[in-house]
């Protein structure tokens, strides 16, 4: 159990890591042009949505691994 | 460097003794109004008053107000106003009984003073990947950061000395970071804050003198989640915050829903005979960090305590690793 905790802690870093990765990799260089002073607005808020899409993704995998690895204790 | 020592030092001892030499007197005026409550872990019917709330923005306030009188700084301002803002959503909710939604909407006025000082920077550091500049998102990160901090700490007061035991380990993991990122005036101002919950852990500890309620909970989320922001350590601090964080995680996929403890029908947790804390198996019950902690077999207060702040140590060493990996790009 304790070690499960623990665990799951660990594996919530990592995927802190490696979100921050996706962000800065893929939605840093990210930009919209062609549409003049509303570019820097489009991009924004694009790069938001995806963001959320992004935080909406991992909230699913915890919940997943939440499960997997606290079932039997749930259940028990 | 050397010219920060004095305030540091000076702001420490303020915010400790403030809210050390506060509480008594708060404890005995609480005892005078009846206004206690029953310490449900407790064998025999033991009544604790609370909130504790405010000796704890009155610890903050003066020693925040003292670092102001050496650094004319917004970021104190903001930090100050915050946690002010926080603390009288908490002392309503103290007095008053408010719905599930009160804490989290209430709480996005008080992330209000960081935007409209502009103590903020846009862009959002990971560490290894460096920065991504987001001034969208980042405004709704503010806003919601506030109300999350302030909640996730209000949410693990369930024990004896658990909140403020918690916060003294996340604070400080927190400013050790600040230290190691060489953003010293915001690591100044944000020891106060470890200071405020050390003195406020002597009166809170098992068995506890004094509850520190909403007002005080939310006053410590909401000044970490101030601290977070303004010194550009969200990260950093979310990691420290870990095991708050995945309490409230517990709790709303379990229940699906916003709501106020005292709304569940069902106990995640209850007594054996000896009095000591044992998992339910109640379906209609939420799943928590103590339900979690519990599977194991029976503990008793003192024994989950420690294993919440083992947890929050583990975090903090995390955070603070965390902290030197930002100064490495890959």
């Amino acid at each position: 159990m304790k070690i499960g905790l623990f665990g799951f802690l660990f594996v919530m870093w990592i995927l802190i890591l490696a979100g921050g990765g996706i962000l800065v990799t893929i939605l840093g260089p990210f930009s919209i042009s062609g549409y003049g002073d509303f570019d820097l607005l489009l991009t924004s808020i694009l790069k938001a949505i995806i963001a959320i899409i992004l935080v909406i993704v991992w909230i699913l995998i915890l919940s997943k691994l939440k499960n997997w690895i606290f079932k039997k204790e749930i259940k028990s | 460097m050397a010219e920060l020592i004095i305030p540091a030092i000076v702001s420490c001892i303020v915010a400790f003794f403030t809210v050390y030499l506060a509480t008594p007197p708060l404890i005995k005026f609480l005892q005078k109004r009846n206004l206690a409550v029953k310490d449900m872990n407790k064998k025999d019917h033991v009544m604790v008053v609370r909130p504790g709330g405010p000796s704890i923005i009155a610890g903050i306030v003066t020693s925040e107000l003292v670092l102001y009188g050496f650094f004319q700084i917004n970021e104190i301002l903001a930090i100050i106003i915050t946690s002010f803002i926080a603390f009288v959503i908490g002392y309503v909710d103290d007095r008053k009984i408010m719905g599930g939604w009160f804490k989290p909407v209430a709480l996005v006025i008080a992330s209000t003073p960081i935007i409209f000082l502009g103590t903020y920077d846009s862009n959002l550091t990971f560490p290894l990947f460096g920065t991504v500049q987001i001034p969208a998102l980042y405004l709704g990160l503010i806003i919601f950061m506030i109300p999350i901090t302030g909640n996730t700490i209000n949410s693990i007061d369930v024990l004896n000395g658990v909140a403020s035991g918690f916060m003294i380990i996340a604070s400080f993991s927190l400013s050790i970071a600040l230290f190691i990122l060489q953003n010293y005036e915001i690591a100044i101002i944000s020891l106060p804050l470890g200071f405020v919950s050390l003195a406020f852990y002597k009166y809170h500890k098992i068995p506890s003198k004094i509850f520190p309620g909403d007002s005080g909970a939310l006053t410590l989320g909401a000044m970490y989640g101030a601290i977070a922001i303004v010194g550009h350590v969200e990260i950093i601090a979310a990691i420290a915050l870990l095991p708050a964080i995945i309490n409230s995680f517990l709790f709303l996929s379990s229940m699906k829903r916003i709501v106020e403890h005292r709304q569940i029908k069902g106990k995640p947790v209850d007594h054996t005979e000896d009095f000591k804390l044992k998992a339910t198996n109640d379906k209609t019950a939420p799943i928590t960090l103590v339900r979690l902690i519990l599977t194991g077999g029976p503990l008793s207060e003192k024994q989950v305590g420690c294993e919440i702040f083992k947890l929050a140590i583990f975090s903090g060493i995390l955070a603070i690793i965390t902290a030197f990996m930002m100064r490495v790009l890959i």
